[in-house]
């Protein structure tokens, strides 16, 4: 939602970044205020999860020009680590599997890593199994969950609950969600958003980044941003990702040119 | 440790013949004029002479194995000296005298504070008064008959068990070292548990060795009569330096009817600089006999030292149903080589084996496992299970497995399973985005991966093992 009084969270300016010397960003400007969501839209290779990836500091990315200020903290400075624990949170499209790690451990390990940055009491395990059993209902996840390996032979819809479940423990500022909704039923669609929906509030941002309109059902954006070769190059509000839906992306481009040509 | 444990590894050690042999070093080189003088300064029975002198002559006809898949310069064994009385070492007066370094790592690993003062060579007697707790100790094995000293006290003491028993698992002529080993050894433990006893406490070698040096060529003789259970520990995972760079160990385990024996080892010597230059040679023979029927022998063993480690704790089990364990984690990083596994020998029926082992790699080590499985014809019905698991940091390092099966009886029922895995850059991102950092990450990886033998170390030893590993790793990634 659009408030009068809101903060910028994060301003990106001019955002070029490369991956083996392939440029995929090429002048990326957004700017994200808290209280906002934003879907970010466009066709495979248009540079939408690079944007993501940058964001959270994925070390594959060379950052070759551009700014990009988190709360008048330049981003950059930040290590990967040192993002998520000042509230940068990516939802992963793939989640990682890591074997022989138990999600409770894992769960409580970047919950108290949280804690502690915030100058809050960490959980003890008996506490954190309180806690994180009563977010788990939100999702609907079966508590057995708990114990198994980090997505260790998850399902889709299962990984991206527990994408949510740790976007909701850990209770960011920005959260990226690098397209939470592939591989979601029609009912972990619904859960997945309502979830989001939950956590949303007038102090963090969403940004969901998505190829298509579905999930935009149940999670209402404020602004629709359109990528495509890097750039972004349409935004309006969520009226335009029900034009996408209905013209394609090629609607855009063809727009595009005839803007440039008039 | 718990507080008795803490207490007792902190008694000076009064026993044995540490102080009734004045200071002395025999000349370099290996010779029979060596052994006789070894033998004399311990004063020992002429049938230990004979032991060793037997050892000697069959080692003289051996040549040193070149199977395992380490490298090093070849030893000159003529440039040794193989006696040297114990010398104690200078003691600290306070904590505040010992290396900064140590005391981070003491930090690290969570050790006692009692502890680190021993570990560090701090006199520990001006600090803790002890005595009434080793006594307390001393009192209550021997209220249950277990006897448990070193192992030249036991030769003077129980001459007829040693007799019996030393060389009845490890023959001399075993191996190269553990023939070395047979002629030239110096001290150990011995360690004899009654019929029916379930020994009361963990044995633990900090019982036994104080700070001096323990000498290269240590020998350790574990009995456990009919009915009978002990649970030994060996080693610390405190770092430990040495003047010796090599050594070569043997320890025999003997297990009777319904006999019970978990060995546990955590060895952390010192591996070397992170350019491979010195560290230890760590050349070890391990073996139990599970004699008696439905015996069980294990051993766990947490390998994170050593320039070379080379190491193969087995079990021969030969009683019915008689069964045998190896868990194991080998962890190398820099230029640090081991070639560790086990074997499992069936032979009579129903015997039953598992294998757990895992292998570590980071740096531009080389870790492999190398085990045998081998199924007598007697042993009917006999049933082994294998598994495993390689983990790679980095690209400089390598892994390798070498599994041998043998089966003679069509009964017989073999499983090996193995993986090989990486800790990868997504991984570490994906904590990295939780607002974990890399060491605490690879840590996580690590003991989740560790977790199968972990389970089997007594519980206080399970929790510094766990730190150890991290602390071997430090810096390893990214």
């Amino acid at each position: 939602m659009i408030y009068q009084d809101s903060k910028t969270l994060l301003k990106i300016r001019g955002l070029c970044a490369t991956v083996n010397n392939s440029e995929i960003l090429k002048g990326i400007d957004l700017t994200i205020k808290s209280g906002e969501i934003h879907a970010i839209m466009g066709t495979n290779g248009s540079g939408k999860s690079t944007l993501a990836k940058v964001l959270a500091g994925h070390t594959s990315y060379e950052i070759t020009g551009g700014t990009v200020d988190f709360e008048g903290k330049n981003l950059f400075d930040l290590a990967p680590e040192e993002r998520a624990r000042a509230g940068i949170f990516l939802g992963f499209q793939y989640p990682i599997e890591i074997p022989g790690v138990a999600n409770n451990q894992f769960l409580r390990l970047a919950f108290n890593t949280a804690q502690v940055q915030q100058n809050k009491d960490e959980l003890d395990p008996l506490e954190f199994d309180d806690l994180v059993r009563e977010k788990m209902k939100l999702l609907e996840m079966n508590p057995d969950f708990l114990d198994r390996s980090v997505n260790e032979n998850f399902s889709g819809g299962e990984k991206k609950r527990n994408e949510i479940l740790q976007m909701s423990l850990l209770d960011p500022k920005i959260a990226i969600l690098d397209e939470t909704d592939s591989g979601l039923d029609i009912d972990a669609l619904r859960i997945v958003s309502n979830g989001v929906n939950q956590l949303a509030n007038k102090d963090n941002a969403t940004i969901l980044v998505t190829h298509y309109q579905r999930m935009l059902n149940y999670i209402v954006p404020d602004y629709v941003h359109v990528m495509d070769s890097g750039r972004i190059v349409k935004t309006g509000g969520k009226e335009l990702a029900l034009d996408l839906e209905k013209h394609g992306y090629d609607w855009v481009n063809i727009e595009k040119t005839a803007a440039v040509g008039a | 440790m718990g507080a008795v444990l803490q207490n007792l590894i902190n008694k000076p050690y009064e026993h044995g013949f540490v102080t009734d042999i004045e200071s002395d070093v025999a000349p370099k080189g290996l010779n029979e004029d060596t052994i006789r003088l070894i033998s004399s300064k311990k004063n020992e029975p002429e049938w230990l002479l004979d032991f060793r002198l037997k050892a000697y002559q069959k080692w003289l006809t051996m040549e040193e194995p070149e199977w395992s898949n380490v490298r090093y310069p070849k030893i000159d064994f003529q440039a040794i000296s193989y006696y040297s009385s114990p010398k104690p070492k200078k003691k600290l007066a306070s904590m505040d005298e010992v290396d900064p370094e140590l005391l981070r790592t003491f930090e690290k690993l969570g050790v006692p504070m009692s502890e680190r003062a021993a570990l560090a060579g701090v006199a520990v007697d001006v600090i803790f008064d002890s005595v009434s707790v080793a006594t307390t100790y001393k009192k209550k094995l021997a209220e249950v008959g277990i006897i448990f000293g070193s192992f030249t006290e036991a030769v003077h003491s129980h001459p007829d068990l040693i007799k019996k028993y030393l060389g009845s698992v490890v023959p001399v002529g075993d191996n190269y070292y553990a023939a070395l080993n047979s002629a030239v050894f110096t001290d150990g433990s011995f360690c004899y548990i009654p019929k029916g006893v379930k020994c009361p406490m963990d044995l633990s070698t900090y019982f036994r060795i104080n700070t001096e040096e323990s000498g290269q060529f240590e020998r350790t003789l574990i009995i456990a009569e009919e009915g009978s259970s002990v649970s030994y520990l060996e080693g610390c995972t405190a770092p430990r330096f040495d003047t010796n760079q090599l050594h070569a160990a043997v320890v025999e385990l003997v297990a009777m009817d319904n006999a019970d024996i978990k060995y546990s080892t955590v060895q952390n010597w010192y591996a070397g600089d992170e350019n491979g230059i010195g560290g230890i040679y760590n050349f070890v023979t391990k073996r139990g006999l599970a004699k008696g029927k439905n015996s069980r022998i294990s051993w766990t063993q947490v390998e994170t030292g050593s320039a070379i480690t080379w190491k193969y704790p087995s079990c021969v089990l030969q009683g019915d149903n008689s069964v045998g364990e190896f868990y194991s984690v080998a962890v190398t990083n820099n230029y640090q080589q081991a070639d560790t596994g086990t074997k499992m020998i069936h032979i009579g029926k129903n015997t039953r084996s598992t294998i757990v082992s895992k292998g570590i790699s980071a740096g531009h080590s080389n870790n492999s496992y190398r085990g045998l499985v081998r199924i007598a014809p007697t042993a009917a019905g006999a049933r082994n299970f294998s598994q495993c698991d390689s983990m790679l940091i980095g690209d400089l390092c390598s892994a390798s497995t070498f599994p041998y099966i043998q089966t003679r009886n069509n009964s017989a029922k073999v499983e090996h399973e193995a993986s090989t895995s990486k800790i990868g850059e997504d991984q570490l991102f994906y904590f990295a985005q939780r607002g974990i950092g890399s060491e605490e990450a690879v840590s996580m990886i690590i003991n989740g991966f560790c977790k199968d033998v972990f389970q089997q170390l007594p519980m206080e030893f399970a929790v510094e093992a766990t730190n150890l590993l991290g602390l071997k790793l430090e810096g390893s990634v990214g």
